[in-house]
């Protein structure tokens, strides 16, 4: 099992775990965006028609997963495992959508960055043939995360320029061996960082230096440069953050060109009033899985770095003073 | 931590802090002043009216306020105070219009958790404090006045 | 000119108010909390009710007013009334427009929902 280990940090797959089906599935404000034609469903109920958008959003991620198991004529029977997860304490949204899937489950907490743990446990678990078919999935949704995280929809609060907002919705995708579809062929999992930012309203720039972090240590096991990759999507760094991790990588003597872009700033247009950019578990997940898969089957990238951030904290830490800890994963998805 | 640990926390915190979008302040805070103005002379025109009518000056404030948080939760139900806000800024927030929507948009926000624990307890998740500190502050002030006027005569 | 002064007045606090929100981290209940307090001190030092003069109706939108009511309340029942009233004062002024945001609050809950 050691042979699997690239460098320090890095696992390689040699067993070409594929993405053999993924679904992107969004609500009306995403579905309004530059990316709106690159997603499976546009919502353009965000509720759902149900009276808690808790309830909205896991129905938004039973619909991305459904799709995805459905693409592929397979029904839930055949999945081995579901790993996924959300925002919401206790990864409810997981946790009930297992319910309904009936598969063998998993909730993962990641924050922001739970779509790429989902992805990187999902092609360790089928490389190692420990499972034939995986299922992954995360969530978030503007009105739940704003609940949980912030203030009443209804309250008088000004947004300020370096807030983010979240993007409603869910990615799901099926890992397998037997099938078509990009192969996921490595994963750097990520160290908690914490530089001591404090601001809930300036995510961006403190999940950043968890992004570089993770970003460094990936070129370091394969001993790749940005050169090596078509594209190094960052999750939900917006703005802000998206400039600083560009400088931080600077600062350690790498050159990212043009191959950097972040999912936050590609999946909403500026004149959607959404300060910095999106944010959310879902926001790398629908861009992910919509936008850069099928970029990459209509030839225009055929390498891609997925590098999804996560601020690891939580309302009550916040409360008590304490800075806030990120994370973000590596994976890496070669068509 | 080690000292290049801290080193490097400090310039990047330092580096985040120059690159900040510089915030349009001399814009909100312009906005700031006529959205709270345009209140003020709501509530000097409600003031005036009640000085008419009501027998005393208390009474008179008393519906003043009472006139404007009204107005400030019809405004929440509707949906449009958020909106006034996030243009305004301290403009909406400040006023007592601005107080009654605290109460309003919590008691609509969880009223899904339920009669008793959504709307009721979390009616003033966000007011609670502005009447604890104004209690705690009104009460010491009078106190003190009382006292004091008490010991003059 | 009522009405100019006060315009003036309550933009004034806001504007005030609006600098705090642009210089410091504070949320919008540490900004409330601030200026009710202020305006209850305020007025047990008498300079209130000089503001309230000179701008009316506009002395009494911004939240210090409701800090002010709060004390003038306490002041005037405690008078009144001896030591029960520095109590039952907290509510003399204020308490029409509490019942009435929570009655309303309750209200428009059964019937509203937050947009999204």
């Amino acid at each position: 099992m050691t042979s699997k280990r690239l460098g320090r940090w890095t696992v390689h797959f040699p067993g070409s775990p594929r993405l053999v089906s993924a679904a992107s599935v969004v609500g009306p404000k995403e579905g309004e965006g530059p990316l709106h034609s690159y997603f499976d469903a546009i919502e353009l109920d965000p509720m759902r028609g149900e009276m808690c958008p808790e309830a909205a959003e896991r129905r938004f991620m039973e619909d991305a997963c459904s799709r995805a198991i459905q693409q592929l004529a397979l029904t839930s029977e055949d999945i081995d495992i579901f790993l996924g997860g959300d925002l919401l304490n206790q990864v409810i949204t997981a946790g009930f959508t297992a319910r309904s899937l009936q598969i063998p489950f998993i909730g993962l907490y990641s924050a922001c960055a739970t779509f790429g743990a989902a992805l990187a446990l999902a092609a360790t678990l089928v490389d190692s043939d420990w499972v034939t078919t995986a299922l992954v999935a995360a969530s978030s949704h503007y009105q739940t995360a704003e609940r949980q995280f912030r203030y009443p929809i209804e309250l008088n609060v000004q947004r300020k320029p370096t807030n983010q907002w979240t993007v409603t919705g869910a990615g799901a995708a099926v890992i397998a061996k037997q099938g078509q579809g990009p192969k996921v062929t490595h994963a750097t999992i990520g160290r908690v960082v914490d530089y001591g930012l404090k601001d809930t309203n300036d995510m961006g720039c403190t999940m950043a230096p968890a992004a570089a972090d993770t970003f460094l240590r990936h070129l370091a096991d394969t001993g790749r440069t940005p050169g090596d990759y078509d594209l190094i999507l960052t999750g939900d760094l917006a703005a802000y953050g998206s400039k600083m991790f560009r400088h931080l990588v600077k600062e350690a003597g790498i050159g990212l060109g043009n191959k950097h872009q972040d999912a936050g700033q590609l999946i909403f247009s500026p004149q959607q009033k959404v300060g910095a950019g999106g944010s959310g578990c879902a926001c790398v997940a629908v861009v992910g899985l919509g936008y850069v898969l099928k970029q990459m089957a209509a030839g225009r990238w055929h390498r891609v770095l997925l590098l999804p951030t996560g601020a690891l904290f939580s309302p009550v830490t916040h409360l008590q003073g304490e800075s806030i800890p990120c994370v973000a994963h590596a994976i890496v998805i070669e068509g | 931590m080690d000292g290049k640990a801290i080193d490097a926390q400090q310039r990047y915190q330092k580096l985040v802090k120059d690159n900040a979008p510089k915030p349009k302040v001399g814009r909100n805070l312009w906005r700031a002043f006529l959205v709270g103005g345009a209140l003020g002379v709501i509530g000097h025109f409600l003031y005036g009216l009640f000085e008419a009518i009501e027998p005393t000056k208390g009474e008179s404030t008393a519906t003043t306020l009472a006139s404007l948080i009204f107005i400030g939760a019809v405004l929440t139900a509707l949906g449009v105070y958020d909106s006034i806000a996030q243009w305004g800024g301290a403009g909406a927030a400040v006023p007592i219009t601005g107080f009654a929507n605290t109460i309003v948009s919590a008691a609509m926000e969880f009223r899904r958790e339920g009669l008793i624990l959504g709307l009721g307890s979390r009616m003033f998740v966000i007011a609670g404090p502005v009447l604890v500190y104004g209690t705690v502050a009104g009460f010491l002030t009078g106190l003190a006045k009382v006292a004091i006027m008490n010991l003059l005569h | 000119m009522g009405y100019v002064w006060a315009f003036l007045a309550s933009g004034l606090v806001c504007v005030l108010a609006q600098l705090l929100y642009e210089y410091t981290k504070w949320t919008p209940a540490h900004v409330l909390v601030l200026l009710t307090v202020t305006g209850a001190i305020l007025e047990g030092l008498g300079v209130y009710r000089l503001f309230q003069n000179w701008a009316g109706g506009g002395a009494l939108v911004p939240v210090s007013g409701f800090g002010a009511s709060i004390a003038r309340g306490v002041v005037a029942e405690g008078q009144r009334m001896g030591w029960e009233g520095l109590f039952s004062g907290v509510f003399e002024y204020t308490g029409l427009g509490l019942a009435a945001a929570i009655i309303a609050g309750f209200f428009i809950a059964l019937v509203a929902k937050p947009k999204e």
